[in-house]
């Protein structure tokens, strides 16, 4: 790591962090995670491979949306509060500004039955991503400390809470976030004591 | 499809204040608050059409950028709805532009302030123990919670004779996802001409 290290760069000012960000944001469509780590870790060598996945992995527990949380992180490293804002910022403004064009050109024609159509379709697709990204994410409960099958029964749990019975999420958060917390606690604090005894 | 509603100043308030609520409890990203934001804004206080709200989604999953910004679009159909529609003129783009303005604002900046102040705070500390807990907690609930949203925008018909074609539609969305290194953009696409033939 420390020779990674040595080849890293630093962004030069709060303009090329807001760049980077803005093309970032502007190449992802769906999926923004794949081409971050391709441009801070390959093309601008901001951060290695392995503080990549550190950094994501604590974006993703945060609450917010993930790339703007890595965003707020690694631009608060550098620069502090103005930095953090113009990487949030990069990443919010040409996206907003096409997405609402988009909304104004779909609003005009939206009487349409074919636009109702395409649409109805994209919705379908895009439904369906979602879903795709969850059972994705699934495959890491492997690792998860509290066993397979507790964390399965949690994430169940959840999705019948929210998607089925259509339950407030905050209830699902509170009463099944303290929950999974603290059954990972300790799960986590057993093997600590075990590694220390033996 | 114009969705005439009033809003009141605390109306826009209470708005504000929900987002700014999923907004610290969008872990896992802000599109896990979507069935939330469907049950207050479509199901309780009728601000949206279910059309509007899954459009919004689908949309901005379609287009560059953070998922995040359905809620900019969610916040601009609340607006134009309380300004009479796209075809209100001045006042339905100002109430849009209010709408995008309060419900971005809500939804961005209690969660940036808390994972600003906290990635520092955890940056300085390093603690662990109580860091991985909270990480491995909450793992399972953010997987059921994605589920849940797809769940959500598929079943808002509630009629299976008339939208297994939806299922069937999503269903293979999924498995091309997972089974094949396909672009994004070719999925929509695909999913918005069997639309517009008429398909679906």
């Amino acid at each position: 790591m420390t020779l990674e290290t040595t080849h890293l760069q630093q962004p030069g000012s709060k303009t090329e962090l807001f760049i980077a960000f803005t093309l970032l944001a502007l190449q992802g469509v769906g999926g923004v995670l794949t081409v971050a780590q391709r441009e801070l870790v390959e093309r601008r060598k901001w951060m290695t491979n392995q503080q990549f996945v550190e950094e994501w992995s604590v974006a993703q527990v945060m609450p917010g949306p993930n790339v703007v949380n890595l965003g707020l992180m690694l631009g608060g490293k550098y620069f502090g509060m103005a930095g953090a804002a113009a990487a949030v910022s990069g990443l919010l403004i040409a996206p907003l500004i096409l997405v609402l064009g988009l909304a104004i050109l779909f609003g005009g024609v939206s009487d349409n039955p074919m636009a109702q159509g395409a649409l109805k379709g994209m919705g379908a697709v895009s439904a369906g991503l979602i879903i795709a990204t969850g059972i994705k994410l699934s495959s890491s409960l492997r690792q998860n400390p509290m066993g397979l099958g507790t964390a399965w029964l949690l994430a169940l749990a959840a999705f019948v809470m929210v998607g089925i019975l259509r339950l407030p999420l905050a209830w699902a958060l509170l009463g099944l976030g303290l929950l999974g917390c603290g059954l990972a606690f300790r799960a986590l604090s057993q093997t600590k004591s075990k590694e220390k005894n033996s | 499809m114009i969705h005439a509603i009033t809003l009141t100043p605390y109306d826009w308030l209470d708005l504000f204040t929900h987002f700014a609520l999923l907004s610290l409890l969008s872990v896992g990203g802000t599109i896990t608050a979507a069935p939330e934001m469907h049950r207050f804004l479509v199901d309780e206080k009728h601000w949206l059409s279910d059309a509007s709200f899954s459009s919004s989604i689908a949309l901005a999953q379609s287009s560059p950028g953070p998922n995040v910004l359905f809620v900019a679009l969610i916040g601009w159909h609340i607006g134009l709805n309380a300004g009479g529609g796209l075809g209100g003129g001045i006042l339905a783009w100002s109430l849009g532009m209010l709408g995008i303005l309060i419900t971005m604002t809500g939804i961005m900046l209690p969660s940036s302030v808390l994972t600003y102040v906290a990635t520092k705070w955890a940056h300085d500390n390093r603690n662990f123990l109580s860091v991985r807990s909270f990480k491995s907690g909450m793992a399972p609930l953010v997987i059921g919670l994605l589920v849940s949203t797809g769940w959500v925008l598929l079943g808002a018909h509630n009629n299976i004779t008339q939208d297994w074609r939806l299922w069937l539609l999503a269903g293979g969305a999924v498995i091309m996802i997972l089974r094949t290194s396909v672009h994004i953009l070719w999925l929509m696409a695909a999913g918005a001409a069997f639309g517009a033939l008429g398909w679906l």
